[in-house]
């Protein structure tokens, strides 16, 4: 019987094409202009307007076209226009409504006007919901009982039209925003600043807050005094004073065009129950459509039609010649026709799958490269030789983001303005020992942080100059660690000896407030207690769901606690934001986790908010670093670096941190991957023909001694 | 002035109350019983199955005896940290911690990390372990030690036989079983012993630990998992059992109700949910659970709990079968007819003889349950990521076989240890059945 | 027959009324809606959680009405609209709602039922006639070596752990012979590639449960007076073995895997999700990682639906195949 499964297995292994039995794509798609990529979890929300995560990003982009992009090549990120055909127009007005000089002071603008400019002959992506029929009315919307009848799934929606984008798209986005069927993050923010947009919002909560997802709500015939169509193509948006990091937001999807046909078809009954909604189907001007919405296992884009006119940027920073990043300049985008992402939850089958050539690039970041880089002597990431032969190469970038440890000052111990709270702050954060983790957790991935601004940020700075003076001295040159001695003395001096308060001679015990889980959590928890029993500090470790942890840390219920922080847009300001008082978590709940507040880093933080990158700014930045380097809220901990591996096959890129709308930018060599894959993946049969001996052996002996006994008994017959 | 001070945990308490109740059971039993433990060591596998369960349960027992250390000076005060007699005798294990990954028996690390050179510049390297740094031993120990643990399990051996051969109690088999088990463990015991202090016997994990210490630590972890859960399954399903047999009637279909209500919702689902309820008492009474032993402790405890919860339905069942024969023989009726309460009809006459179907029953789950463990803690729902277990240790080895060269110690060790704890309960669990049930009246 | 079954069907009734209720108890009672809100805004946005915003969700989710009782509607609506009915008794009309994500529940169990149904039907069947052969195989060679090296073996397989058979086949299967893909699905004919792995490594991970138990069933059945019968009038010991004995054993062996053939639908969760199968063990796995407390509800009422179900089956197969059991 295990020879009846052998050669079921046998004869399967015959009926399927030679070589690469182990391809998980389809065989009609070999040798397709196809991106393979993965993903890890399906994306909460692909809504523009609803949409804030990294994951949701990576697609989203490349379907929606905000005004605004970051620059593709050139470093530090510069906005360039997207949607629109020029950069906004910016006007300052006084509270008279007269236009100020740019030099004006920020304190005398009432109000800041940005005018855009849509490029005309832009055009949405085919879609049913921009069927007119002959009269003009819409196809789709009303559904009919009958339309319903024969659709069942999204290709079932026979017929599909385009329309130009226009002005009032952009207006309507921005209505959406405050619409109580959206549910935007950026509202509150939003309102603050957009004139009307919080007004609106109360009013569409008050009216329709009860509103289904089947009713479609008609935003534009709410009034929105921030938001003026002026003509086709162009549209005012009005702020409340100076708020610069707005031009920021315009290059997020917040701001992507959607318009209100689409809206209303699906907000129709019915829609919901059957998926159909932006969430699943988004609309946009973009290089890419959705084709193919299955999140649970393949998600696919497929090159818009429509979309023409943008070409591969022409100029870069010095060194991206000679990188081979201008190799298609001029070129018409995007390159690559299709784009299919496959649903990777375990990291296990990703990485081995990337490693056999099914996946181009690979987008996990954190702790699965294990395998692949490896620090030389030297103490570069270099890619492990494995994979240099096989010729994959190692993209790296640094992300705006930083990961650390903050301390509530709100707590009796660690926190506190006292010189003994300081201390002790001080002191863990010499202990802590950064440069290890990065060794051990990140394998190099992370550059150590000496201030709250990763690299990239305005402000930053590498180098001798910013070092935490607290954390590190220089010598010879290079910035080394202070010793673990200086920990203990920082600690004698905040009247704790061997870890025991001199006074009451109770052990100091400190809390880990902490939302780790998966492989290893059990890891980040044994180092970090590791850490502090180096100064004799026992660390209990809080291991808390993410519902809790908020909740405690609204409450100021932690001690020290893990988090980190994404910049929404690469301005100083998103970050010194962490720090500022009125922020506070506990009472105002704001995004200042640690409580902090020192009157002296919030005056400078009001002056800084609003300028413009200017010297003045960064000797401000300087200071208010200086006081948080003193201060210690924050283990200032790490920025993590982004290392992405990519096949050979893959034209060269430059990771993008900003934007992730960059596949249009990439470029494939469809018969080297054709021939590596067929190259790396033909299977090892030696086993089996192991297992079919040894069967063939079994069946062999059973046979001779069957025919032993037969013959025993025919001759005992015969005789 | 003691120089420690008792630390009772929730779970010392209930594994201390299982081991004396089981205890007083065998004791108890121990003429009604005697045919049956004889059975059960006259069986080459249930003997040496036998030996090997009583060395993970010592070092279960010598990790549930908690203290405080005290702390020198006056006023008398005790270090916060919760630590157990194994720690105490494992202490050579964690003396001196690495930096991170490090094969068995290696010299230096697996892995380059920065340090300072002879001029105090940065370099990476392999470097050399802190514990070969400090205390070097001749290159070949590691072969000397096995030799010498080799012998020594021989001479063990020998002395075994000659002492207990010639008194016939057991068969030569049996007998030759137990003790090459006994021989086996304190060779590895003897390596392990002559190794320490040296090298890392299991290397080390991520963060330096030793590997071997973890995997010892795991044992009480997922011991008391199994040890546990089952302790509590145990008064409901007696109780529900029996009564639902012996009363039948209205208290039989609700009882039997509760049971297809508990027994139709997926256990995975169940046991999530409370999981989720249980973090939040966690957090709420946080005062409460103030050391990192505490925490993960009630973890343990009420994981244990919901499991018990989940899968005392099993043996309820069983004993109402058998409760449903009882009660229709002559002398439960005989009882009755007496005048005998219902309660000391079932204390007396009904329980005394469900002893053997309890133990069988209560046997053949544990192994499960301790498989279990890993499978909780992969899908995020078991123990505390700061406890030793199994389960934690799997979790990690996903991030470990993805690298080259493979890490593979330390899901080795957790292989190899849970393997045995897991094959010895079962063969342990064969032999109960057939030494306590020689009819096989449970199929 | 009929009686019976419709018996059997109004009893059903109170125990999804049970497990309705404690579901209800445990996910609404324990994790309030606004615990739920703030996690799912959390996790989506990572930051700006405001308590509008929590409000807001709850609006957008319907998780905003009062428990059982709401005061502020009239007649029915006092009952109707509260979270109890909206989100508890509805389950009973297969009305599961949206997701906390926004998908539809109905929508996405249908389409997952198909993958999870192409790996656990085969496991199944493969796992049940492989288990079937070994344990005849042993009892065939009852007390000689052979018995006892497999009992062994068997005892052995038993004692590792199923995460191990995973972990090790997709490295050896997969990455190291490059027999078959790592992970992933296809639906169809196509999809063989894909099930394959992950069938074998749950049959391995069955093997050793299940044939001791079958070889303990066969034992039993080989001990009884007709089998004595039948080989003092001569019938070859062959012929009692895989006719007789394997006839009268496979009733108890087929009751009780009927019961287990309704949840072939749950899927599996360990393999769905390492095996990246996108099925209803995976979409459990997903829920509860996800703290998706609306699937989990869901499926919990779908997996105790299908358990009463199986209590059902068994019954039946029980009068089927032994036709002393008369129901009634």
């Amino acid at each position: 019987m295990k020879s009846l499964v052998l050669i079921f297995l046998l004869s399967m292994l015959a009926g399927c094409t030679p070589g690469r039995m182990n391809d998980p794509y389809p065989d009609s798609e070999r040798g397709s202009n196809t991106l393979y990529l993965g993903f890890v979890a399906r994306p909460s929300h692909l809504d523009p307007a609803q949409s804030y995560s990294d994951d949701a990003y990576e697609i989203l982009e490349q379907i929606v076209v905000p005004p605004l992009q970051y620059s593709y090549l050139k470093r530090p990120y510069i906005l360039e226009p997207d949607l629109l055909d020029r950069m906004p127009l910016v006007t300052r007005l006084d509270a008279t409504g007269k236009p100020l000089p740019a030099a004006a002071p920020s304190a005398q603008v009432a109000e800041t006007v940005y005018e855009l400019h849509v490029r005309p002959g832009t055009f949405y992506q085919p879609h049913p919901a921009f069927v007119r029929r002959a009269d003009g009315r819409l196809r789709y919307t009303p559904m009919t009982a009958e339309d319903w009848s024969h659709v069942r799934r999204w290709q079932d929606f026979r017929h599909t039209a385009t329309r130009e984008v226009v002005a009032a798209d952009l207006a309507h986005e921005i209505r959406r925003l405050a619409s109580p069927q959206v549910n935007s993050p950026v509202l509150q923010l939003m309102g603050e600043h957009i004139i009307g947009l919080q007004a609106l919002a109360d009013r569409l909560q008050h009216d329709a807050g009860r509103v289904g997802q089947n009713q479609y709500l008609d935003l534009d015939r709410y009034p929105l005094p921030g938001v003026e169509v002026v003509d086709r193509y162009t549209l005012r948006i009005r702020l409340k004073g100076v708020y610069p990091q707005f031009r920021y937001w315009l290059a997020m999807p917040f701001f992507a065009p959607v318009p209100a046909e689409v809206d209303a078809f699906y907000h129709q009954p019915g829609m919901q129950s059957h998926n159909f909604s932006l969430d699943w189907h988004p609309v946009g001007s973009g290089p890419y459509m959705l084709t193919l919405m299955e999140p649970n296992r393949r998600i696919e884009l497929t090159r818009n039609p429509l979309f023409h006119g943008e070409r591969y940027p022409t100029e870069g920073e010095p060194g991206d010649r000679s990188a081979g990043l201008l190799a298609e300049a001029g070129r018409p985008l995007p390159l690559i026709d299709r784009v299919v992402f496959s649903r990777e939850k375990e990291v296990i089958p990703y990485w081995n799958k990337f490693l056999q050539g099914y996946y181009d690039l690979s987008a996990i970041s954190s702790d699965n490269f294990d395998e692949a880089v490896r620090i030389n002597a030297a103490g570069q990431a270099e890619v492990a030789p494995a994979m240099r032969r096989r010729g994959i190469r190692l993209v790296k970038a640094v992300l705006p983001t930083i990961q650390y440890v903050g301390f509530n000052m709100l707590d009796p111990v660690v926190g506190g303005s006292s010189e003994r709270s300081r201390k002790l702050r001080q002191a863990i954060a010499i202990a802590v020992n950064y440069e290890d983790f990065i060794a051990i957790f990140l394998n190099g991935r992370g550059q150590i942080a000496q201030d709250p601004l990763p690299p990239g940020i305005f402000g930053h700075q590498e180098g001798v100059q910013g070092v935490d003076p607290v954390v590190y001295q220089v010598r010879n040159g290079h910035v080394v660690r202070r010793p673990i001695s200086a920990a203990l003395q920082l600690m004698r001096e905040a009247g704790y000896s061997d870890g025991r308060d001199v006074q009451t001679g109770r052990p100091l015990v400190l809390y880990y407030d902490n939302t780790f889980t998966g492989p290893n959590a059990k890891a980040y928890v044994d180092w970090m207690v590791q850490q502090l029993a180096r100064i004799h500090v026992q660390l209990v470790p809080r291991s808390m769901d993410f519902n809790h942890f908020q909740d405690n840390l609204q409450h100021g219920n932690v001690q020290m606690f893990v988090a980190g922080w994404n910049a929404d847009y690469p301005d100083p300001e998103n970050f010194f934001a962490l720090f500022y008082g009125p922020n506070g978590k506990v009472a105002s709940n704001g995004e200042n986790d640690t409580n902090y507040r020192n009157p002296q880093f919030d005056a400078l933080f009001e002056q800084m908010k609003y300028m413009d990158d200017t010297p003045e700014r960064a000797r401000i930045i300087a200071q208010m670093n200086a006081i948080l380097q003193q201060d210690v809220p924050w283990l200032f901990g790490f920025y993590p670096l982004e290392y992405e591996l990519e096949q050979p096959w893959v034209g060269p890129r430059k990771i993008s941190t900003m934007n992730r709308g960059t596949i249009k930018y990439l470029s494939l060599d469809i018969a080297m991957r054709e021939r590596l894959r067929e190259q790396d993946n033909r299977p090892v049969l030696w086993p089996l023909a192991w297992l079919a001996g040894l069967l063939a052996l079994l069946l062999l002996v059973h046979l001779l001694r069957h025919l032993r006994r037969t013959n025993r008994k025919s001759s005992w017959d015969d005789a | 002035m003691m120089g420690w001070q008792p630390v009772v945990l929730w779970s010392d308490a209930a594994f201390w109350l299982i081991l004396g109740l089981t205890g007083m059971l065998i004791w108890r039993t121990r003429a009604s019983a005697r045919d049956a433990w004889g059975r059960l060591f006259s069986m080459p596998a249930g003997a040496a199955a036998t030996v090997v369960l009583l060395a993970f349960l010592a070092v279960a027992m010598l990790d549930s005896m908690h203290f405080h250390a005290r702390l020198p000076g006056v006023p008398v005060r005790y270090d916060v940290t919760v630590r157990s007699v194994l720690d105490v005798i494992l202490q050579p294990l964690v003396a001196v911690p690495e930096k991170t990954y490090s094969a068995p028996l290696a010299s230096r690390l697996f892995t380059r990390i920065q340090t300072t050179d002879a001029h105090g510049l940065p370099v990476r390297e392999f470097a050399m372990l802190n514990i070969v740094r400090l205390h070097p031993a001749r290159p070949d120990l590691p072969v000397r030690a096995a030799l010498r643990s080799v012998l020594t399990g021989m001479m063990v051996f020998l002395a075994g036989w000659w002492l207990f051969g010639r008194t016939g109690k057991q068969p030569v088999s049996a007998l030759f079983a137990m003790l090459a088990a006994t021989a086996v463990l304190v060779s590895a015991v003897v390596f392990c012993v002559q190794v320490v202090g040296h090298l890392h016997v299991l290397g080390t994990d991520k963060v330096g630990q030793d590997v071997l210490y973890e995997a010892l630590k795991s044992i009480r972890t997922d011991l008391l998992f199994g040890l546990l859960a089952t302790l509590l399954t145990l008064p409901l399903g007696v109780a529900f059992g029996m009564t639902s047999g012996y009363f039948g009637g209205w208290l039989d279909d609700l009882i039997q109700y509760v049971y297809t209500v508990m027994n139709s919702i997926p256990d995975i689902l169940l046991i999530a949910a409370v999981v989720l309820l249980m973090q939040g008492y966690i957090e709420t009474h946080a005062a409460r659970f103030d050391t990192a032993a505490a925490r993960a402790d009630i973890r343990l405890l009420l994981l244990c709990l919901i499991l018990g919860v989940t899968s005392w339905t099993g043996l309820c069942r069983v004993l109402r079968a058998e409760t449903l024969k009882l009660r229709e023989l002559d002398y439960v009726h005989a009882a009755r007819a007496f005048g005998v309460s219902h309660a000391r009809v079932l204390i007396r006459h009904i329980l005394p003889n469900l002893g053997h179907l309890i133990l069988i029953t209560l046997v053949m789950d544990f192994s499960g349950l301790v498989l279990t463990e890993a499978v909780l803690t992969y899908l995020g729902l078991g123990v505390d990521a700061s406890m030793a277990s199994w389960g934690n240790m799997i979790n990690a080895a996903e991030l470990e076989l993805a690298r080259d060269p493979v890490v593979w110690w330390p899901l080795a060790g957790a292989f190899c240890l849970m393997f045995a704890l897991v094959l010895s309960a079962n063969i342990f669990a064969d032999s109960v059945q057939i030494a306590f049930d020689p009819l096989g009246r449970r199929a | 027959m009929i009686n019976y079954l419709v018996r059997r069907l109004l009893y059903a009734v109170p125990i999804l009324i049970g497990v309705n209720l404690l579901t209800f108890w445990l996910f609404f009672m324990v994790n309030t809606p606004d615990d739920i809100a703030r996690m799912h805004l959390g996790r989506q946005h990572q930051k700006h959680v405001s308590m509008a915003a929590i409000q807001q969700w709850k609006i957008a989710h319907g998780y905003d009405l009062p428990i059982f009782y709401n005061p502020s509607r009239n007649g029915i609506g006092h009952l109707t609209d509260t979270l109890f009915a909206e989100k508890s008794l509805a389950m009973f009309a297969m009305d599961f709602g949206a997701a906390d994500d926004g998908s539809d529940i109905a929508t996405e169990i249908r389409t997952r039922m198909g993958p999870s149904l192409m790996i656990a039907v085969p496991a199944f069947l493969l796992g049940l006639w492989t288990n079937l052969s070994l344990a005849l195989m042993m009892v065939w060679f009852r007390t000689s070596w052979q018995d006892r090296l497999g009992v062994a073996a068997a005892t052995m397989l038993m004692s590792i752990s199923s995460l191990f058979f995973i972990i090790g086949g997709q490295y050896l299967f997969a990455r190291e012979w490059c027999w078959v893909p790592v992970s992933g699905f296809e639906p169809g004919l196509d999809g063989w590639r894909f099930v394959l792995l992950p069938v074998l490594v749950s049959v391995l991970a069955g093997i050793g449960r299940g044939s001791r138990w079958y070889r303990s069933v066969f034992l039993e059945e080989i001990g009884k007076d007709y089998v004595r019968t039948a080989r003092s009038k001569g019938l070859s010991e062959a012929r009692i073995l895989f006719v007789h004995v394997l006839r009268n054993g496979l009733i108890p062996v087929l009751t009780t895997t009927v019961a287990v053939i309704p949840l072939l639908f749950m899927g599996s969760l360990l393999t769905e999700s390492f095996f990246g199968i996108p099925g209803l063990g995976a979409y459990v796995v997903e829920a509860l990682q996800g703290e998706d407390f609306a699937v989990v509800r869901s499926m919990v009422f779908i997996g105790s639906l299908l358990y009463v179900l199986g209590l059902i089956l068994t019954d039946i197969a029980y009068s089927v195949a032994d036709p002393r059991v008369r129901l009634s």
